[in-house]
């Protein structure tokens, strides 16, 4: 795929935190599509392309089409988790190069909040995990984090300084779910969950959803907002089940990142403002690392002293991210949302000055899928 | 190659649980440990998977305690099997804050909840690594 080829020309949240009784994900991905194709200025007719994932729907492009009441001409159920909308990105970007598609739009929505994660994520049965009672996903995330412990020194002060610099985003951004400030002796004295990860170490459980509309580089200069391009994207995935990961403080991503660069032909240094999917604390650590804006085991490190918050030396989750602005169960597509909005400038209070290029990485499962996306600015094509 | 109509490899692995034994199959394409049992090799995509028993015991790879509201925190951990396997499991017989990764451990057989089989669960070995 060519760099620059497509951009994400619409871009907006459904309404997020907590819904009203009966609402359901595909009320939320519908209003999220309204106010995306309201942000482009295109029409719902304009959409030739369906994208979408959800937990809660079994078949979700036949879902969100009826909804609609469209019959697009290309459509895309890929569920890897909350990854999964970084995927559809990629694979949006490669059908409207192969001429199969010209306007894509990629849609989630959840109730989790409304109707319990129980109901809203059942989860398979697995002989060799489920007897144990593995509180997933945070047990697989806490072993991930042991792991680090142990190999890198890395400590819980640290885990709780990626909590405590979301926070202090998230109080920056008005559409956040978490209001008041948070300190590191609080993050380590909220209720265990799975050590060494305690409540304010895991991401909140929120309604919400979203919706991105994607065209081709020629078309969007055509429409109202400025060009969010397309430069990189990168895929990988490398098990289902925590005991099958090869090497858990090595994830994916390494992977992902890498193939991402390599289309842009960019490389860490040359990333403005990083999103990265923090359903945990220990998942920034990984991802920083593993993303090549630090050296492996020296995330700790990196995130310490208010290393990623509001004036630190790398602004990451400028949303407030999973663990303090929403976390509608996947929460991939509001990660890459908050990647547009940076590159557009839009931000306010929380924008990064002269941001041109800004990452967006997925993480689906228990760090099971990895799937990196590098947009641009137009200075970047 | 399995004949998944008389057998299945989680049936000859449980088999195998009820009879105290943790068995694991070698790919004899690759020479490489294989677990959770399956009928085609990972990776090599070969069918030639030979049944071994493990000498059960091992190094606790990760762990964490997850915490329970009216209950003691109970284990869980990744243990790597001395033959090149990892699997999930628990530490029994210490506290569950108490494992720490490193640790020698040996595996024995835990009763399965209601009709569920047994399965593997770990003890330390001597002293902690």
């Amino acid at each position: 795929m060519k760099r620059g080829s497509v951009a994400v020309v619409g871009a907006a949240e459904s309404d997020l935190g907590l819904v009203a009784p009966g609402t359901t994900p595909v009320d939320l991905m519908a209003q999220a599509t309204f106010r995306a194709l309201e942000d482009c200025g295109l029409k719902l007719s304009d959409i030739d392309a369906v994208f979408t994932a959800a937990s809660q729907l079994r078949m979700p492009t036949l879902s969100l089409c009826e909804y609609l009441g469209i019959r697009p001409r290309y459509q895309d159920g890929t569920g890897i988790g909350g990854s999964s909308f970084m995927t559809h990105l990629a694979h949006a970007m490669a059908a409207i190069e192969a001429g199969l598609c010209e306007v894509a739009l990629i849609a989630y929505g959840s109730t989790q909040r409304s109707v319990s994660r129980a109901a809203a994520s059942p989860r398979e049965y697995n002989p060799y995990e489920s007897p144990y009672k593995p509180f997933l996903p945070a047990t697989a995330y806490a072993l991930a984090a042991s792991r680090h412990m142990y190999e890198f020194g890395t400590t819980r002060e640290q885990l709780a300084e990626v909590a405590v610099a979301a926070r202090q985003w998230a109080l920056l951004n008005p559409m956040a779910w978490e209001k008041e400030p948070l300190t590191i002796a609080q993050v380590l004295a909220a209720r265990m969950v799975s050590y060494p990860l305690t409540v304010r170490d895991c991401c909140l459980v929120n309604d919400g959803g979203g919706a991105i509309i994607v065209t081709s580089a020629a078309r969007a200069k055509t429409l109202r907002q400025k060009p969010a391009y397309v430069l990189g994207v990168g895929e990988c995935l490398s098990h289902m089940s925590i005991s099958s990961m090869p090497d858990l403080t090595t994830t994916g991503a390494a992977v992902s990142g890498a193939q991402a660069y390599a289309m842009a032909g960019l490389a860490a240094k040359d990333v403005q403002a990083v999103q990265v999917y923090d359903a945990f604390s220990i998942n920034t650590i990984l991802f920083l690392e593993d993303l090549g804006f630090v050296k492996k085991g020296e995330g700790g490190a990196f995130v310490a002293n208010g290393g990623i918050a509001p004036g630190g030396h790398l602004p990451v989750n400028t949303s407030g991210g999973g663990l303090s602005y929403c976390h509608p169960g996947m929460y991939g597509l509001l990660v890459l949302i908050e990647a547009v909005r940076q590159v557009r400038g839009e931000c306010g209070a929380r924008q990064v000055p002269g941001c041109e290029v800004a990452i967006a990485h997925g993480n689906g499962g228990v760090l099971s899928s990895q799937v990196t996306v590098l947009l641009g600015s137009a200075a970047t094509v | 190659m399995i004949d998944l109509k008389t057998q299945s490899p989680n049936a000859i692995y449980t088999a195998h649980c009820q009879a105290g034994e943790l068995a694991y199959q070698v790919d004899l394409d690759s020479g490489k440990a294989v677990f959770y049992p399956r009928a085609i090799a990972p990776g090599s995509g070969g069918a030639r998977l030979e049944w071994r028993i493990s000498q059960g015991v091992g190094t606790v790879y990760a762990t964490t305690a997850i915490a329970n509201r009216n209950a003691p925190s109970h284990n869980v951990v990744l243990v790597d099997l001395d033959e090149g396997f990892r699997i999930m499991s628990r530490v029994e017989e210490i506290d569950a804050l108490a494992v720490r990764i490193g640790m020698r451990v040996r595996v024995r057989m835990a009763p399965g909840e209601g009709d569920q089989p047994p399965y593997p669960v770990f003890t330390v070995l001597g002293d902690a690594a």
